[in-house]
């Protein structure tokens, strides 16, 4: 991928684990009083970059049992945690079922439908791979909003077939009864390379497809078609991924993430 | 009683439930007894951690059934890994919420609570017995809607640890999270709860607030007086992971030789008080 070369209308020159942040940022814009629950380090920074600057209603954890009102710094125990609720795993359940919640989670792998492995490589019943398994993605899925973190976007990633189905895309869901349906959203898919969402219907019955939303600055069309092993919808115009305003980079470089623990996903 | 009186108590072919969650107070002295142990053919139900791996590497296991099994700051447990790429356990493997409700029902011994967790996913084809029941009520639209049947877990016994209790079996935790050992004792024919220190019932309210006083004796078959009883997992506020423990714990799935060292060393350390012993003179030489 191209280097990113300063711009002009930005202050500093944002990197791309910050455009990637703030792509994942932007997946929480308009969901008010919810909770926010990014896993991994990225997603992460993205939404307590998203609750710091223009979704201040959201709730969420300090990452292991309570709801902390202030920005926590990524990967930092000892931060002092403005508590506002206790959050131990049985109430994380009734969150979830509540369907109050926007998570971000990994996918191994995923194809057109939205349909995430997370599970394993191979056939699960003697994997070639064994993965984090299904975790909590069935019950996500069905419940409440999700965003998908792929820091690898490849033909090996973005795969035709899932080798197992943790989180159901929308054509798993289709059949499924009205009130899971009325739950299910997939909001974005935020990749290394480009944003992608499921906002553009298949024709009549047919279930969305994932399609191209924006690029990241310096990553063209055909070079993410050519790293996704399906079909992917791309629309006449597609945007460049919008860049960090000078606020968003001051917080992520010096609240959320001092330690530059964002670069390790992006091999730095 | 002792960790070995606990094991007694136990036989092979049993459905064990085991407490805490991923990496965190787990009942590590009893899953040591039954590590060097006769028992064999278990069935262990759990939000699983380093227990899965050692006693399906030491081949005790024929069944796990869990929500997840992962070492929290080694995402995947590697010994649990190993044993599933080797297919040498079966595994029933639940939604993580699911499972809570297998342990639910299990605790109000219902046969079932109903969900909509798994459907959509591949949840319902890795467990082919699993069932669905069409709700008795009509949504809105009319509709009867399918749910899950999450079958309750019978679990023969469980196995907890406790920051402290008194004699009786009132058990306490002071750290944050109760996870669901609450429910895997009532889930339980028997419970067993080991736990960091034995005080007296009139002392139980000096150590925590009222709300830390979760597992009623009611509940409580025999008591085992643990300290360190988690270790390697974390048991706060006694005291955190040995992560560095954790590590070699880890690296022996890939090197056969290490890991005969370690169940030497750690797992077949004949009691607790040795184990102890062992990990102070290793503080002592490092």
């Amino acid at each position: 991928m191209a280097d990113l070369k300063p711009d002009a209308n930005q202050p500093e020159e944002a990197t791309i684990d910050e455009i990637c942040a703030v792509a994942i940022a932007e997946a929480f814009r308009g969901d008010g009083e919810i909770l926010c629950n990014p896993i991994g380090t990225t997603p992460i920074i993205g939404g307590r970059l998203a609750r710091a600057t223009f979704e201040p209603a959201m709730v969420m954890t300090d990452a292991v049992s309570v709801l902390a009102a202030n920005p926590l710094p990524v990967g930092d125990d000892n931060a002092e945690r403005l508590v506002e609720a206790w959050m131990p795993y049985r109430d994380m359940f009734d969150v979830v079922w509540s369907g109050r919640r926007h998570i971000v989670m990994g996918a191994s792998q995923i194809d057109a439908h939205g349909n995430q492995n997370l599970a394993a490589i191979g056939d699960w019943r003697r994997p070639k791979a064994q993965l984090l398994g299904l975790r909590g993605a069935p019950g996500n899925l069905i419940n409440h909003a999700t965003t998908y973190w792929v820091p690898n976007h490849s033909t090996r990633s973005f795969v035709l077939s899932v080798d197992v189905v943790s989180g159901p895309g929308y054509d798993r869901v289709a059949p499924l009864s009205a009130a899971i349906r009325a739950s299910h959203e997939i909001r974005r898919v935020v990749s290394n390379l480009a944003v992608m969402d499921f906002e553009s219907s298949g024709s009549g019955d047919e279930p969305r497809r994932m399609r191209l939303r924006s690029v990241h600055p310096g990553v063209t069309v055909d070079e993410v078609v050519e790293a996704t092993g399906f079909e992917l919808a791309v629309p006449d115009e597609v945007p460049e991924s919008r860049l960090p305003t000078g606020e968003e980079l001051h917080l992520i470089r010096e609240v959320l993430d001092p330690q530059g623990y964002r670069k390790a996903e992006f091999g730095g | 009683m002792t960790e070995d009186d606990v094991v007694a108590r136990l036989s092979s072919g049993m459905t064990i439930g085991i407490g805490g969650w991923g990496s965190r107070r787990k009942p590590m002295s009893l899953v040591r007894a039954i590590a060097r142990s006769e028992l064999t053919d278990l069935t262990i139900v759990c939000y699983g951690g380093p227990e899965v791996g050692i006693l399906s590497t030491l081949g005790k296991v024929r069944r796990a059934v869990y929500g997840f099994v992962s070492l929290d700051s080694i995402p995947l447990e590697p010994h649990f890994r190993q044993a599933r790429q080797q297919g040498t356990i079966e595994v029933t493997e639940l939604d993580e919420g699911a499972f809570y409700l297998g342990l639910l029902a299990a605790a109000h011994r219902v046969p079932f609570y109903p969900t909509r967790a798994g459907l959509g996913s591949d949840m319902m084809l890795m467990n082919p017995d699993l069932a669905t029941v069409t709700s008795p009520y009509p949504d809105a639209d009319g509709v009867h809607e399918d749910l899950v049947a999450i079958p309750a877990f019978q679990l023969d016994a469980s196995l907890i640890h406790m920051n402290r209790a008194d004699a009786a079996g009132n058990g306490q935790f002071l750290g944050p999270d109760l996870y669901f050992d609450d429910l895997f004792a009532k889930a339980a024919t028997s419970t067993y709860l080991s736990c960091e220190k034995v005080i007296a019932t009139g002392d139980l309210l000096a150590e925590g607030s009222l709300h830390t006083l979760k597992i009623p004796r009611l509940f409580v078959d025999g008591v085992v007086e643990s300290p360190r009883g988690a270790h390697f997992t974390e048991c706060p506020p006694d005291y955190g992971r040995d992560e560095a423990f954790q590590r070699v714990y880890a690296a022996t799935a890939k090197d056969p030789e290490a890991w005969r060292a370690f169940v030497d060393r750690w797992l077949e350390a004949p009691s607790h008080a040795e184990y102890l012993e062992r990990l102070d003179a290793e503080g002592e030489g490092a």
